[in-house]
């Protein structure tokens, strides 16, 4: 089989906030009743984080879940473990109305570390990124700039992008021309 | 610019996350159906100055439709509910008639 690479292979652009691609991620989009029981069990099995509300996400190193929408939840495991991990909710939730698909090769995980990581994001999406508003482990669907991505906060100083692989090198360029723009200084208490 | 709050994620999405979808409450005329009605149905909108009902998407996040009531005069917003809703909500309809007394809207009152 051919080596798996990730779509920038850890390209980083350093600076007081830095971007960084995050390499290999197991992503997989679940859709399906997220009220339902099994689903939910199997989900927090996989990841070993709790099942999150209503726009969060809730992660830990490269396992995570985060809530796309009423019947869509997004499971992060390690690249390795995509394959084993569809097959346990295959084997979890057969009989009921559900789709589990492997996405990991289809989107990429970019990481925004620094003091004004709030910023360089607020200058590029339409979302409110006030501290008191958006808080760690809120999660949220919008665009950046002109392309569809989504995005949540691991620590007050950093932020998890995921975006489209095609659209990787554009999303990338994007942040780190909002990082090297500087603070703008909006949130400063 | 417009903020619409979706009724499926819980956030205010600004007009750029969104997609329009046109009218509100239409109800679709199928086989067995007189042409005139058919007809009204393909073609005859409301254009409103003031009160309207519109579809929205929440295109760039979770991808669902739903529905707003809005004023195109002001772009003031009465309120969202979800697209499994065949009239609008009484408690939108008092938010509406406590604003703009005496509203119409095609049948609605």
């Amino acid at each position: 089989m051919s080596d798996a690479v990730s779509a920038l292979q850890g390209k980083v652009a350093p600076g007081e906030v830095t971007i960084r691609e995050a390499g290999l991620q197991g992503m997989i989009i679940l859709r399906g009743d997220l009220a339902d029981k099994k689903l939910r069990t199997v989900c927090t099995g996989l990841s070993g984080v709790g099942f999150p509300a209503q726009g969060q996400a809730n992660s830990e190193g490269k396992t995570g879940l985060c809530w796309m929408s009423p019947d869509e939840i997004l499971v992060l495991v390690p690249y390795e473990e995509v394959a084993q991990a569809i097959a346990s909710i295959d084997k979890a939730l057969t009989g009921t109305h559900y789709l589990a698909e492997n996405v990991s090769d289809a989107r990429a995980v970019l990481i925004v570390e620094g003091a004004f990581c709030r910023e360089v994001i607020a200058k590029l999406a339409p979302v409110d990124l006030h501290p008191d508003t958006f808080k760690p482990g809120d999660f949220r669907r919008t665009r950046l700039g002109q392309v569809a991505a989504a995005f949540w906060m691991r620590d007050e100083d950093t932020f998890e992008v995921i975006c489209f692989r095609s659209v990787a090198e554009y999303t990338f360029n994007l942040l780190a021309a909002s990082a090297k723009a500087g603070a703008v200084g909006h949130f400063a208490s | 610019m417009l903020t619409l709050h979706c009724p499926y994620c819980g956030v205010d999405a600004d007009e750029t996350d969104l997609h329009g979808g046109g009218e509100a409450h239409l109800k679709r005329e199928g086989p067995g159906s007189t042409d005139d009605d058919f007809e009204d149905y393909l073609f005859m909108r409301e254009n409103p100055k003031g009160v309207h009902f519109e579809r929205w998407r929440h295109a760039y996040g979770c991808g669902k439709w739903f529905l707003a009531a809005r004023c195109t005069n002001t772009l003031q917003v009465f309120g969202t509910y979800p697209a499994q809703t065949p009239e609008p909500p009484q408690e939108i309809r008092d938010k509406i008639s406590a604003a703009r007394p005496g509203w119409s809207w095609g049948n609605l009152k």
